[in-house]
């Protein structure tokens, strides 16, 4: 019942002009956790180069549907997923298809900082490194300083790079992941609440960066904050118990929801 | 309204002392109890480090004796025709040639016996060692050159030779009931004030094999036993166990064939090791018919046992390891294997290397098992390779403790002295490592 009225909600919005690519394109997503419908008919398109957020209360499958994205939950042994979900025109779960490849197209950063405990060189050459894309050491080094410079990162450590990744504070942890998932040079990034462990000021930087990468990249948020979902995003998805409400360009959801849930959730009255 | 209000407030006056204090004794047992319990774990770590300290100062006072050896150092005359009465100097001939009288005539020489009266003659060889033509023979072979001269040559002395040298000889017990007559006594006393009778490090105690005699009586084949067997466990046990543990823990499906196995590794774990012998004798001799008391025979029991330890401690190190490392990888492109060997091993190592060491330790303690197998052996030349007859360090001090000897009371108390100084390194290098690998980031 829900995937149907949020089907036709979705449809009761004008819709996207057609010739426009766009890079995702999501249909009839379901996700099941052994018995729990987690994911239910979720249909999205997503365009390249700009940032789409995912909104919703706790456990409404926004972060689910973030990792069907690049098949993170092919590493959770109870779950199945059904629908086809496209990019550039691609089903990425065609089963000739190699996961690890399309690990690589789509990059991903996590809630809690996670840097591995190497260097910080290393924290970012390893993507690279696994991927074959330097062929010599200065090659390599190239692409640290590229990556670390796109993360808005490398005027902080550039004297310090064989110091542990792990020794930084969270704010620069972050942005350390960011480059680390830069380095690989990915086409579209997932970030699941990236600034939910951090503080105002990393945030905002984190959010600046955001930013400058919409340029290159296709971004896709996780976010609990719905003023980071204004602040950063073209486009903002609304997630309610496992269905896709609304989706659509950010400032109409936040200013013209057309579904009360959305009205309800962005106006603060529930979440 | 006024007065009820009055009343009320002078209730809660009345009312709030008697609550305090009853807060405080609550709060005054509370401190007790648990100064109670700090003092509780206090004496029981008093209680328990006493009983290791008794432990070791029972074992060390016993034991330290059996590294030094007592031993005459007496100018032999190699006289050739004793040695080789041909005169070819062929092995055959040195190998059966009568040291003893050589190692004899040293010691009549040195003390000023006449040689014509027999019962002093039969005392003074009393004295010397019955390994003393081993010595002389080992010299000899080690370089026919030396025969015709007169070198100096330490020979060991009887253990009853020892033991009063160790001061363990009781004077005055009755001449007859005592191992050494009182003549005997003089001739010792006078070679030690003349100095060719004296203490030396016991370097036998770590080359010889097994022997009736306790001067002639070492660890050597024990520890290299031992060795082989360490090794054999090492580059069986390990290998395995972390393969094993890697493969439950990262790639194995969860259900019920599983957890049958989970079930049952732990289970091995606990299993007396002496079961672990009995498999070995069934497996490995009975059916497979390697030979009995080799040390592969007992790496490869040990190597058993030691498996399921080994097996538990890696999975823990490796589950241990924060799900978000694994992500970051795998969200970098890494395959299973990449974000496996790449980053979930290296962070398991210290507790991987922990855990291997220990169970290392725990095979190289071991006896049980190795009863069973064949292993308490009287082993008189350390094995050279692992298919040797072989003994082990714990099995050799099982041995010599039932001896009555003082020469193997003291050996058994130095041979435990040294297994246990083998455990202790063993386990501070597993602190070593652990910490090494541990504070690298």
């Amino acid at each position: 019942m829900d995937a149907m009225t949020a089907t036709s909600e979705l449809a009761a919005r004008p819709a996207a002009k057609p010739e426009r690519a766009y890079k995702l394109t999501a249909r009839d997503v379901n996700v099941y956790y052994g018995d729990k419908h987690a994911l239910k008919s979720v249909s999205v398109d997503i365009p390249d180069r700009s940032v789409t957020s995912f909104i919703g209360p706790s456990g409404c499958g926004k972060s689910t549907f973030l990792r069907c994205i690049n098949r993170m939950n092919d590493t959770i042994p109870i779950c199945r997923v059904t629908g086809k979900i496209e990019i550039d025109g691609k089903d990425i779960y065609d089963p000739s298809l190699d996961v690890v490849q399309l690990r690589a197209r789509v990059g991903m950063v996590f809630q809690k900082p996670n840097p591995f405990p190497k260097s910080i060189f290393e924290n970012v050459a390893y993507g690279p490194r696994i991927h074959g894309l330097a062929h010599s050491k200065s090659e390599m080094e190239q692409i640290v300083i590229q990556s670390l410079e796109k993360a808005g990162l490398l005027k902080e450590v550039k004297d310090r790079l064989n110091e542990p990744g792990t020794g930084l504070s969270g704010g620069q942890q972050q942005r350390l992941c960011i480059a680390r998932a830069v380095a690989v040079n990915p086409e579209i990034i997932l970030m699941d609440e990236p600034c939910s462990a951090l503080d105002p000021i990393a945030t905002a930087k984190v959010e600046e960066l955001i930013d400058e990468l919409r340029e290159n990249f296709c971004i896709i948020i996780v976010t609990h904050s719905m003023q980071q979902a204004a602040r950063v995003s073209q486009r903002t998805a609304f997630f309610h118990l496992g269905t896709l409400v609304e989706e659509g360009k950010t400032t109409d959801i936040f200013t013209n929801p057309v579904d009360k849930r959305t009205q309800d959730y962005i106006t603060g009255r529930t979440g | 309204m006024a007065i009820e209000s009055m009343t009320s407030a002078n209730d809660t006056m009345t009312i709030t002392p008697a609550v305090t204090v009853s807060k405080q004794r609550l709060l005054k047992k509370r401190y007790a109890a648990e100064g109670r319990f700090k003092a509780y774990g206090i004496a029981a770590i008093v209680f328990g480090l006493s009983f290791l300290a008794l432990l070791f100062a029972s074992i060390v006072s016993r034991g330290y004796t059996a590294f030094q050896q007592s031993a005459f150092t007496l100018n032999v005359a190699l006289d050739p025709a004793v040695i080789s009465p041909s005169g070819k100097n062929e092995e055959n001939e040195l190998l059966q040639a009568d040291y003893t009288a050589l190692a004899n005539k040293a010691l009549f020489a040195a003390l000023g016996i006449d040689t014509k009266s027999k019962p002093d003659v039969r005392a003074v060889t009393q004295l010397l060692s019955s390994g003393a033509d081993v010595q002389i023979r080992k010299l000899v072979l080690a370089n026919p050159k030396l025969i015709g001269q007169t070198i100096p040559v330490v020979l060991l002395a009887h253990g009853n030779v020892d033991s009063m040298m160790k001061g363990a000889f009781d004077r005055t017990i009755p001449e007859d009931r005592r191992k050494l007559s009182d003549k005997q006594l003089g001739w010792l006393d006078a070679a030690a004030a003349k100095g060719f009778l004296g203490k030396h490090f016991n370097t036998g105690l770590f080359t010889y094999g097994a022997s009736s005699q306790p001067e002639t009586a070492g660890i050597g084949a024990a520890l290299i036993g031992s060795l082989f067997m360490m090794a054999t466990v090492l580059l069986l046990a390990v290998p395995l166990g972390v393969a094993a543990a890697v493969y439950l823990e990262e790639f194995a499906p969860k259900n019920f064939f599983t957890d049958l196995i989970e079930v049952n590794i732990n289970n091995l774990a606990a299993i007396p090791s002496i079961v672990f012998g009995l498999l070995g004798l069934a497996i490995f001799i009975n059916f497979a018919g390697l030979p009995r008391s080799a040390s592969l025979v007992g790496g490869l029991v040990l190597t058993l046992m030691t498996l399921p330890t080994i097996i538990i401690a890696t999975r823990a190190a490796i589950g241990a390891v924060p799900p978000s490392i694994r992500e970051a990888a795998l969200g970098v492109g890494a395959s299973k294997m990449q974000s496996i060997t790449h980053h979930v091993v290296p962070l398991a190592l210290p507790g991987i290397l922990t855990g291997t060491i220990i169970g290392l330790a725990k095979a190289l303690g071991e006896t049980a098992p190795l009863l069973m197998i064949g292993m308490v052996a009287f082993v008189v030349e350390p094995p050279s390779t692992p298919l040797d007859p072989a003994t082990a360090l714990p099995v050799q001090i099982y041995m010599w403790a039932t001896a009555a000897e003082r020469g193997f009371v003291e050996r058994t108390s130095g041979a435990t002295i040294i297994l246990l100084l083998f455990l202790a390194c063993m386990n501070i290098l597993a602190v070593i490592l652990r910490r090494k690998f541990e504070r690298r980031w």
